[in-house]
């Protein structure tokens, strides 16, 4: 035998025992054969069932939020420094797009407080530009670094809070990412596999948990407008009006103060717990300095009462009854789930943005199932009738054919397990291109020895001669495949992409198997004798 | 065994009838597509909402237009032949509609088909954690208790046994055939869950917005991909070459989305996948005839095109056969295995294959003639081309020599 056969046989086997290394590791029984296939090929949600959730983050939530503090704070330092203005307002961007075109307007400022005025602003609050409209009036306009930086902090913040909920609930091979595609920079994509029912997630998502502490000034009512008219239809000022949750068709109103004593943020941890005669309840611990503040509060406070608000709506209304120092308690869930739910959104915290979700996919374990076993078993059909066909009408030459298309869907399955991609249903459709590609490839060159053995060639010559003028076709035909899936992958979406990769791995595989191992085998059986005369072809 | 062996068949002389058959073909796609008003979009693409529902008896679809009449707008239902499994959906257009559509369809389904529950855990809901929790308890008041690994592993049985019959037990009773499932314990299944007679197997939701950028983008891909394979077999070949082949491909993609539109399918995600295949199968078909005719033009330099061109089409037939034939095998398995997900992917790639193949030597290779014979009689030569022609439109042709012609 020829010693560049030889290596080329050996770089064959080295390559197949790589693949199959990848594919299934090194098993030492069927379970971890099974287990180790499972661990090395990924596959995609519509595969292996789960949810997939795109959302728009309403960046103009938090964009309203700034601007809200912006103001509360421009007032404070402009009553310190004895500037007058009669109004001080915000527009509403409502769109997701307007989100950068926040203003303040600020009304009425005296002419000869302008200066002093421009200061304040220009010195506090360097995230603005100024725009004086006329002598009295000014408008805030958000600086683009300001807004740019705003934007990527309140994703930031968003895709952690998604993330500390969703591994709350214990779903840990969850994934919270950027979509990613270039005008849509406000997208996030959430899979969650394994999940069949989103409602549970997205409740818990929507639920923005902003806990409060507040003081109770006046109360219960029983409506709004008891409420109002008890205060001559005005509010006392630094107090809101807030209602209790529904229980049994009965809700009271109660006037709390409008600056809670502890908020969302000072809380450290919470968890449910079951309290007295079973009942569920939601167990918070506040931070040490917060700790401090609620003690001096509580101590002041001995026999008032105090409202504990959960997204504006007063979950209880206890009386103090004691010095509390770093830990409350929320009573009143109906079920464990529901105590939970309370604690985890309490120890996760509130999106800083709303979100809208633009597309959501569930792919229920059966259906994923489903798909698995038909394309397994379409595949398999497929493949079956493709040998069958290729070993009668190419006899012994249909053996050498059949050994590289399986080679070639080892390597691509290999490939797709290296490089930790994942296997979804247009992956598939690329696979079953690639098998119709290996196919041609192999018949392709044996066409063309058929045609050299009939011009006369010998055959080893017509063997040579079928591979070298096939070369140049396959060539162009895959380069040209490939060429096109750059494009796919470039400008094409998820599934798009997906098939595009899956496509080139199989044909730079293909271009091994039917070119190189095809005609190393080739090579092999005619090295052995001496005189050629007759190819099984 | 050969099945073409040394053919040769006029096809270039009869392309008449089929560039006829093609242009018959085009047209009644496009009137389709245009009587349709354009393709018909799945949700992917026009934004909507979409349920799998499995039904153990399955209701009539006017049962299930009245349990979700006046909950959901613009409802469609669609039964799947030979499965026991229905799309119900809706193609509401309204950002807020749609955060809660999917949610609306399945708690009104669940309400009008769903079946008594008298306090009892739905098994065909749910996953095995929350089976197991339900499950424990009353397993130890029946004098079975079971450690938390146990349980979960007799919950994920049950769940395995659902997965792999369409979501759905439909009797308590089958459960008896699921390993370890003793009847004692199936008695305690029995007392604390009941099989709703309707299983949700997916939900898919798409925005408006959504919808219509994976369209833009879609079409852009495919845009630039013909682009780009234009441009390389210009590099490879000759600039006709590239708009032969994109126009044969341009061909067979119109005529696929008017048998689509004929049949009246959907095209969804996936669906486009299969289009680009077949963008791939008839591209391969096509440049292997082009590197024949090229090759050909090399060692037969005293041959006019088109015989020329006929016997490149000849040589390169029983490949062409072949290749279509078993690819078209594998789409054809997968149409008829391949189930419902994938169905309207392999009837895309079942025409695909067949118009592709036909493409590449009854449109392909004819426009390369055409475009030669125009070149011609703007020389004010005859229309055809003679066997004295000084320049045949192949590539980098140097002095023509008679070169023995090889058989």
């Amino acid at each position: 035998m020829k010693r560049n056969i030889k290596i080329k046989i050996g770089i064959i086997v080295a390559v197949v025992l790589i693949c199959i290394y990848g594919i299934i590791g090194l098993p030492k029984s069927k379970d971890e054969l099974v287990a180790n296939w499972k661990k090395n090929i990924h596959l995609g949600l519509d595969l292996s069932g789960g949810t997939q959730l795109v959302m728009a983050v309403q960046l103009q939530d938090a964009f309203k939020a700034f601007a809200d503090n912006t103001i509360e704070r421009l007032k404070e330092e402009l009553k310190k420094d004895n500037v007058d203005y009669v109004t001080m307002d915000r527009n509403d961007p409502n769109k997701l797009e307007d989100a950068d075109k926040i203003q303040v307007d600020i009304k009425g400022v005296p002419v000869g407080k302008g200066s002093a005025f421009r200061s304040v602003v220009s010195d506090r609050f360097p995230e603005w530009t100024l725009l004086a409209v006329n002598s009295n009036d000014y408008r805030l306009n958000i600086k683009t670094t300001e807004a740019l930086k705003l934007k990527h902090d309140t994703m930031t913040q968003t895709m952690g809070t998604i993330e500390r909920k969703i591994n709350g609930l214990g779903l840990t091979e969850s994934s919270v990412q950027p979509t990613g595609r270039s005008d849509a920079e406000a997208e996030l994509l959430v899979q969650l596999p394994g999940v069949g029912d989103p409602a549970h997630v997205k409740q818990l998502l929507q639920t923005q948990a902003v806990l409060e502490w507040d003081e109770v000034k006046d109360g219960p009512f029983a409506t709004r407008e008891e409420a109002l008219a008890k205060h001559g239809g005005v509010l006392p000022l630094g107090t809101k009006l807030a209602p209790t949750v529904p229980r049994g068709g009965q809700q009271s109103w109660y006037l709390i103060s409008r600056s809670p004593v502890v908020r969302g943020t000072d809380i450290r941890d919470a968890h449910a717990t079951q309290g007295e005669l079973n009942h569920w309840e939601t167990n918070f611990v506040l931070t040490q300095e917060a700790a401090k503040r609620f003690e001096r509060y509580t101590e002041a406070n001995i026999n008032n009462r105090a409202a504990i608000v959960v997204d504006n709506q007063i979950i209880s209304a206890p009386t103090i009854q004691s010095r509390i120092s770093d830990t409350g308690r929320i009573t009143g869930a109906a079920t464990q789930e529901e105590a939970a739910d309370l604690a985890l959104n309490l120890r996760a915290g509130s999106l800083p943005a709303s979100v809208i979700y633009q597309e959501e996919r569930t792919v229920g374990p059966s259906l994923g199932a489903d798909s698995i076993r038909e394309g397994f078993r379409a595949g398999i059909a497929g493949l079956i009738a493709v040998t069958l066909f290729m070993l009668f009408y190419y006899r012994r030459s249909g053996i050498n054919a059949t050994l590289a298309l399986f080679l070639n869907a080892v390597i691509l399955i290999a490939a797709l397990a290296y490089a930790g991609a994942t296997l979804t249903l247009p992956g598939i459709a690329g696979i079953i291109l690639t098998i119709g590609m290996a196919v041609d490839s192999n018949v392709l060159v044996f066409e063309r020895i058929r045609e050299e053995l009939r011009a006369g060639k010998a055959v080893i010559a017509a063997v040579d001669a079928g591979f070298s003028k096939a070369l140049l076709t396959i060539i162009d035909t895959h380069v040209t495949t490939v060429v096109s899936c750059a494009f796919l992958f470039i400008f094409g979406t998820g599934p798009v992409k997906g098939f595009a990769v899956t496509l080139v791995i199989g044909l730079i595989a293909n271009i091994f198997t039917a070119v190189f191992v095809s005609k190393t085998i080739f090579d092999f059986e005619l090295s052995g004798k001496r005189q050629v005369t007759a190819l099984s072809i | 065994m050969e099945l073409f062996k040394n053919t040769n068949f006029d096809f270039l002389g009869k392309k008449w009838p089929f560039i006829g058959l093609s242009l018959v073909l085009t047209a009644a796609g496009l009137v389709s597509l245009a009587v349709r008003g354009g393709p018909r979009y799945g949700i992917d693409f026009k934004g909507g909402a979409l349920v799998h529902v499995t039904f153990a008896q399955r209701p009539s679809v006017e049962q299930v237009r009245a349990a979700l009449s006046g909950k959901i707008p613009a409802l469609e239902v669609q039964e799947l032949s030979g499965k026991p499994e229905d799309l119900i959906g809706t193609d509401v257009q309204d950002d807020r509609a749609l955060q809660t559509a999917s949610q609306t369809i399945v708690d009104s389904l669940m309400t009008a088909f769903g079946g008594q529950a008298n306090g009892k855990y739905n098994i065909n809901a749910g996953d095995a954690n929350e089976l197991a929790e339900k499950l424990r308890d009353p397993l130890a008041a029946a004098n079975v208790p079971m450690s938390q690994q146990l349980l979960l592993e007799l919950a994920t049985k049950i769940t395995d046994y659902r997965k792999y019959h369409s979501g759905l037990i439909r009797n308590l009773d089958e459960l008896s055939s699921v390993p370890g499932l003793s009847p004692p314990i199936l008695n305690v299944v029995k007392q604390v869950t009941y099989p709703a007679p309707i299983a949700i197997n997916g939900t898919e939701v798409v925005g408006p917005k959504i919808g219509a950028e994976l369209q833009r983008k879609a079409i852009l891909a495919v845009l630039y991909a013909l682009g780009g394979m234009l441009v390389y077999i210009a590099f490879r070949f000759e600039w006709i070459y590239g708009v032969a082949a994109v126009i044969a491909v341009f061909h067979d993609t119109i005529i696929t989305l008017g048998l689509f539109s004929l049949f009246n399918k959907e095209i969804s995600l996936t669906v486009v996948a299969a289009l680009l295949t077949l963008v791939g199968y008839s591209m391969n078909d096509t440049i292997v005839t082009f590197d024949r005719i090229r090759e050909n033009l090399k060692i037969m330099r005293r041959e006019a095109l088109e015989p020329l061109v006929n016997k490149s089409v000849n040589q390169t037939l029983s490949r062409t056969v072949l290749t279509s034939g078993l690819t078209l095998l594998t789409a054809l398995a997968l149409f008829l295995f391949g189930g419902q997900v994938l169905n309207g992917f392999s009837f895309a790639l079942v025409c695909g294959i067949i118009v592709g193949t036909y493409s590449s030597v009854f449109v392909a290779s004819p426009i390369l003639i055409f475009w030669h014979n125009f070149l011609e009689s703007r020389k004010g030569r005859p229309a055809v081309a003679t066997p004295s022609a000084p320049k045949v439109n192949g590539p980098k042709e140097g002095v023509r020599r008679g070169t023995a012609k090889v058989k």
